[in-house]
């Protein structure tokens, strides 16, 4: 396998304005000629979608939602980092590079998060000049708030909906291509798999969701912004639809998969009520801002928070780490909730539970003042739990929430397989083994607005897939058909007793305890001999009902189900081969006297990348060394 | 909880579609209106019988996928509230609970619960967003807009093009959705030289996709999930009325 990284060598700095002069271009007339299937209509996929249209390439996009604006992104609450510096508190863009490096615990690569970094003031431009309604002050420039794992006030924010608002603001730039005839919009279409012709990404095959029509869709170059994989774990804080199909998908035609075992666990989330919920809601990390994070001192403590003296009270992340306090990283603030539930100290129902108290914040600020702050927040919480922060401490607990792993690809955003593209949550690049708050806006947008729309022209030029057209009628692209109608015909054919959601529970109640957010050898072995078993269980014993041909939900949960029970495995071999801890990524076996993550950075200063070896066959592992000329490889530290 | 859902089930576009009656037994009250449908659809399988198809996707109330008319009323009895939102707390034991698609005109029934929104798109395409360029914006901080716009401009930019304005509407109109698009750029500078062309186009495209006008019965800002006000369709009138009487040239 491949692993050139690409990086442009000398000084990190001139990297990226060096690498945009190396590069081969297209001339403008020739654009048009060269079309871009774009799969995922995300922050990343919009974006780029938007940007190479406005380039001159012709643009198909998929989405599997009814509509480009719906996807996850939307759902992001806080903010997008950028270096700025408006509020004259010593931020720039080396110092956002230093912040994401460390953060991610030095298992990025430097020149992409320098790239990042680079770009992040160019992304509040663009999207203000699109009417993106950043938060204002009343003198009429943009207000900047805080997040974790930064000294600095660097977040741009529109209320807890600035998900919402940049994946608008990007859908109404794709909206424009769309009336402009440059982008050709497909939804409800979900990619089932990628055909490669003479090593080459040549086309995807979707099904419509509607019909149930299997589609060939033949191009240029196939560019996946398909998000993440946090819904292995079954509950987590994305949407129900999200998925690892495309992704491993692509890993099935030969494109490596980087880190799956890098997944982060938000810590601030609303905690699980019951057995029949779906999914975990996630409160922004914004909130510790004014909330303060604590639990009782007493393990049998009963009485409501309230009546709880304040020497009676732990405020654990304040005590532990004084410097960055209740705005420490995620993986420190979901590690120490954790600690403080197994000690006992957990608050609500089955005790899996921390207070996140806002009492001495409304009494320093008001109640208006944090009702105009978080009142959205407030209300979803109110809506969910019945109770109102207002009055009593929320309470929280982490849940799997991002996943910093996913395909590996090249300073080029270029996978394995030339001409296969990914971006944003889908692929590994940035953010190492921990994503710091308010980032993943920033490389979602990173990636689609400024850095794809540069590299892929120099595939173009350099690889000239219009010298050698490719139609749907390939020989290449029937064979994949076949592959794809017979998994749904599989599935539908097995006809046994059990719901795909209930296999989709099983997996990720397994893969929360052996693979969540502390993991060990015994657990990873045993999930490792359990997940094929239950596989073997899903194909013997799920139940399809209704047609292939027509609007079938339960087809595609099911689809999506059986590759997460085999992508599943390949988490947890990366987990246990990973003998170290970094980042979201904790082994109890690899922890310091005072239970802090201890990297081997020796041994493991590398990006782990597995290849898909054929059907029940082991994949192979191999790593991408990694170099920290620039910030030098330390302790996180944030006490 | 015990609970009895009426519900459409209707097998596809041309079908002919009906209420059909199932028991909802043991629902928690903790469980959301659609996990309690997630908990009918398990049972339903188990049963052998094909599970009711709804649209959902993030269940927290921003990505607009959610629809459902449940006892009349769009998204449900809690005010400000989408269905994914609401909790089985808000219903009492015993109850019957009748749940619809979203009907008009211009949102064809799928499958189900399952509506086409498509038009919606449309209409934004045909003019709601500002012609820009990626590359080549100047400093963010280089156009000043005051709190209090910015601020309406972003309770108008809170959309989520869920269509419950439009499933409230007597006239099945699209105009709050519509308005409050026209809204959040007609309370910005970046809006403003293309203001007559997208409240033109908008408005025209509205109309083609077959929703109905607006006769000011409120009932879409009552139906909001995001609590847009009607206000902003008096924004629109005013706009569409410069722009076509007064023959606007931005």
């Amino acid at each position: 396998m491949n692993l050139d990284s690409k990086i442009p060598s000398g000084p990190v700095q001139d990297a990226w304005d060096k690498h945009k002069f190396d590069m081969k271009l297209v001339n403008p007339a020739n654009k048009r000629k060269f079309k871009v299937l774009m799969v995922g209509t995300g922050l990343a996929g919009g974006s780029a979608a938007a940007s190479l249209a406005e380039l001159g390439y012709e643009v198909d996009a998929f989405c599997f939602q009814d509509s480009p604006r719906r996807a996850h992104s939307i759902a992001a609450q806080g903010g997008i980092n950028a270096a700025k510096n408006y509020q004259n508190d010593g931020d720039s863009v080396w110092r956002l590079f230093y912040d994401t490096v460390k953060g991610g615990d030095f298992r990025s690569r430097e020149a992409n998060v320098y790239r990042l970094a680079q770009v992040s003031a160019n992304i509040i431009d663009q999207c203000v000049a699109q009417g993106v309604p950043f938060a204002r002050e009343y003198g009429g420039q943009l207000a900047n708030r805080s997040f974790g794992g930064a000294q600095v006030s660097r977040t741009f924010y529109a209320r807890g909906q600035t998900g919402q608002q940049l994946l608008l603001g990007c859908y109404a730039g794709l909206a424009r291509q769309i009336d402009a005839g440059n982008v050709t919009m497909h939804t409800r279409k979900e990619m089932l798999d990628v055909v490669v012709v003479d090593g080459l990404a040549r086309g995807i095959l979707t099904r419509d969701l509607v019909t149930g029509k299997i589609e060939r869709w033949a191009g240029d170059a196939v560019v996946l912004a398909t998000g993440g994989y946090a819904n292995v774990f079954h509950l987590s804080t994305n949407a129900i639809g999200c998925n690892v199909t495309a992704a491993f998908r692509a890993y099935k035609r030969g494109a490596g998969f980087a880190n799956p075992c890098y997944t982060q666990i938000h810590p601030t989330c609303i905690p699980v009520h019951g057995e029949q919920q779906s999914k975990l809601t996630l409160m922004s990390e914004s909130l510790r801002n004014d909330g303060r994070v604590w639990v009782p001192k007493a393990t049998d403590e009963t009485r409501p928070p309230g009546d709880i003296p304040e020497h009676e009270r732990d405020y654990y992340l304040e005590r532990k780490y004084p410097s960055f306090g209740n705005l420490s990283p995620r993986d420190i603030a979901s590690r120490s909730a954790k600690e403080a539930c197994d000690e006992g100290r957990g608050v609500g129902p089955g005790k899996r539970g921390v207070y996140l108290d806002f009492r001495d914040a409304i009494a320093r600020v008001g109640e208006d003042t944090i009702r105009e702050r978080y009142g959205n927040l407030f209300d979803m919480y109110e809506r969910i739990t019945d109770e109102s922060p207002y009055k009593v401490p929320m309470r929280i607990y982490p849940a799997p929430h991002y996943t910093m792993g996913g395909l590996w690809v090249d300073y080029n955003l270029q996978s394995t397989i030339p001409g296969l593209h990914v971006i944003g949550e889908a692929n590994f690049s940035d953010h190492g083994a921990n994503r710091l708050g308010a980032s993943a806006l920033m490389q979602g947008l990173a990636d689609g607005y400024f850095v794809l729309p540069a590299t892929i022209g120099h595939y173009f030029a350099t690889h000239g897939p219009d010298k050698q057209p490719v139609d749907t009628d390939h020989p290449d692209f029937a064979r994949v058909e076949d592959d794809v109608r017979g998994r749904i015909k599989k599935l539908m054919g097995v006809n046994g007793t059990r719901s795909p959601a209930s296999f989709h529970r099983e997996l990720g109640r397994l893969m929360w305890d052996k693979c969540g957010m502390a993991r060990n050898a015994r657990g990873l072995t045993e999930a490792l001999q359990r997940i094929p078993e239950l596989r073997e269980e899903f194909w013997h014993d799920v139940r399809v009902l209704g047609s292939g041909e027509s609007l079938n939900m339960m087809l595609e949960e099911a689809g999506r189900v059986a590759d997460f029970m085999e992508f599943a495995e390949i988490m947890c071999r990366d987990a246990l081969t990973r003998e170290e801890s970094c980042g979201g990524h904790f082994r109890e076996e690899h922890q310091t006297e005072d239970g802090e993550a201890l990297r081997n950075d020796a041994d493991f200063t590398h990006v782990a990348v597995w290849e898909h070896t054929g059907e029940d066959s082991t994949p192979n592992r191999h790593t991408e060394a990694l170099d920290f000329p620039n910030v030098h490889l330390a302790t996180r530290s944030y006490k | 909880m015990n609970i009895t859902v009426r519900v459409w089930r209707q097998e596809g576009p041309a079908a002919t579609g009906h209420l059909e009656t199932i028991e909802a037994t043991d629902v928690s009250a903790d469980s959301s209106f659609l996990e309690m449908l997630d908990l009918v659809n398990e049972r339903l399988i188990s049963a052998g019988r094909e599970p009711i198809a709804f649209d959902h996707d993030c269940r927290e109330g921003i990505c607009g996928m959610c629809s459902l008319v449940i006892d009349g009323v769009p998204h449900g009895p809690r005010r400000a509230t989408t269905t994914c939102q609401l909790h089985m707390r808000s219903f009492t034991d015993g109850a019957t609970i009748t749940i619809e698609p979203f009907r008009a005109k211009a949102f064809g029934v799928l499958r189900d619960l399952v509506v086409d929104r498509s038009g919606f798109d449309r209409i934004i395409q045909a003019g709601g967003y500002a012609s820009v360029n990626t590359g080549g914006a100047p400093d963010a901080n280089a156009i000043p807009i005051g709190k209090g716009e910015a601020d309406l401009a972003m309770d108008a930019a809170a959309c989520i093009g869920c269509g419950a304005c439009v499933a409230a509407c007597p006239n099945a109109s699209a105009m709050l959705f519509t308005a409050a698009k026209v809204a959040h750029y007609g309370h910005l500078p970046q809006g403003e030289p293309e203001r007559d062309r997208r409240v033109t186009r908008m408005v025209e495209t509205m109309d083609a996709e077959g929703f109905g006008n607006c006769r000011n019965y409120y009932e879409c800002e009552a139906a909001c999930p995001k609590e847009i006000p009607v206000d902003f369709i008096a924004e629109l009138n005013r706009d569409f009325r410069r722009a076509t009487v007064q023959g606007g040239s931005r």
